[in-house]
């Protein structure tokens, strides 16, 4: 049963990306392309460039679009639901110690471990995604596919969003200019 | 009658949120706080900063914890319903749109072109994104935050271990520090 199978895929993404943006990716990745095969890797990272452009949680997002294309509307839902299941059943559980004790300070602990791990996680998903962005074939990252143009256009947007530039406007700009340069140098 | 005004109101609040802002946890917190506890005073400060904590330190989107915390603070288990259902789905419908014109439209080449530029675009914010993390993850005790990066680097990327083994396990040894450390401090204090 695909929503079954949907629901709880990213019900494992919920429980196990702590400290929220990116710290999903990781995750994402393992479940839509590496353990279910649901995504081509192109197609993640796709998810990952529209995510960025449109509001909402990253992992929302992922669900959505996964499930969407899995089994429709009521695939969206599921996945989605098995994204934010874990969040309601371990805040509630984390409000009620609040509220008893007033301290948290074994989760302090737990997170003083998990933080430096999920930046590690997050830069070993970004490694890939850069791959997949910058090489011609992805799945073979070889000197010879190795794709100059793109190269240049992310070191160009790295630089300016070290310059504080808006991400969307980076990433429209990207999308934009590589259209037109794709429709003049065919 | 009030009660459904509430929910409704809690409702709507969360919607405009979501649906308004773009990148994810760290602006939206922010957000919720003016509203819930600046503009309508649902919530005092001091107890809406606690749980924007707890909201940060629970496993999964920052977003959607916070607004589950704030839905049950104003109005108990369907506060909860009205707030996540609000957080959940502007991104719900707009993805959902997105992606049935992306499966129509990904075979078509200016189509193509656009979303290369775009996975570019995205690369670079992440790379932006890691840089940023990982030097703030190392002010404090550089040299344990340092080693847990690669080490969890390393995991994922080279030995290609499964995430959901790596967060546990890095976890427990964050608990583990943090429980040492404090026994080395109380014998210091002691000496």
């Amino acid at each position: 049963m695909i929503y079954i199978q949907l629901f709880i895929a990213f019900f494992q993404v919920g429980l196990f990306s702590f400290g929220g943006g990116y710290a999903a990716l990781p995750l994402i990745q393992e479940q839509t392309v590496e353990v279910h095969n649901w995504l081509t890797m192109q197609e993640y990272i796709d998810l990952v460039a529209i995510s960025n452009m449109t509001p909402g949680p990253i992992a929302i997002n992922a669900s959505t679009f996964t499930g969407m294309k899995l089994g429709g509307i009521l695939g969206a839902v599921c996945a989605t639901a098995g994204c934010v299941a874990p969040s309601c059943i371990i805040v509630a559980l984390l409000a009620i110690l609040y509220y008893k004790y007033r301290n948290l300070d074994v989760s302090k602990g737990i997170l003083f471990g998990l933080k430096p791990a999920s930046a590690g996680l997050i830069a070993s998903a970004g490694l890939s995604i850069a791959i997949g962005a910058l090489f011609i074939n992805s799945s073979a990252p070889t000197f010879s596919t190795f794709d100059i143009k793109s190269c240049i256009f992310f070191v160009i947007c790295v630089t300016a969003l070290r310059f504080k530039v808006d991400q969307i406007v980076v990433m429209s700009v990207s999308g934009i200019s590589w259209l037109l340069m794709g429709l003049i140098f065919p | 009658m009030k009660d459904k005004k509430i929910l409704q109101k809690i409702f709507l609040t969360s919607f405009f949120i979501s649906a308004f802002t773009f990148g994810g946890g760290y602006v939206i917190v922010p957000l919720m706080k003016k509203k819930f506890s600046d503009e309508l005073k649902w919530i005092d400060e001091p107890e809406m900063l606690d749980l924007i904590a707890i909201a940060q330190s629970a496993p999964g989107p920052i977003a959607v914890n916070a607004s589950i915390l704030v839905g049950y603070k104003v109005a108990k288990f369907w506060g909860t319903v009205a707030s996540v259902l609000g957080t959940v789905l502007p991104p719900l419908i707009t993805i959902s749109i997105i992606s049935f014109f992306y499966i129509m439209f990904k075979e078509n080449t200016y189509a193509q072109l656009l979303l290369k530029g775009l996975q570019i675009g995205a690369a670079a914010v992440i790379a932006d994104a890691v840089f940023s993390i990982c030097s703030s993850s190392v002010k404090t005790s550089p040299v344990f935050s340092i080693i847990m990066i690669l080490l969890a680097f390393i995991a994922s990327f080279v030995l290609k271990i499964n995430v959901i083994w790596i967060i546990p396990i890095a976890g427990l040894v964050g608990f583990l520090y943090d429980v040492a450390k404090k026994k080395i401090s109380e014998k210091a204090n002691l000496s």
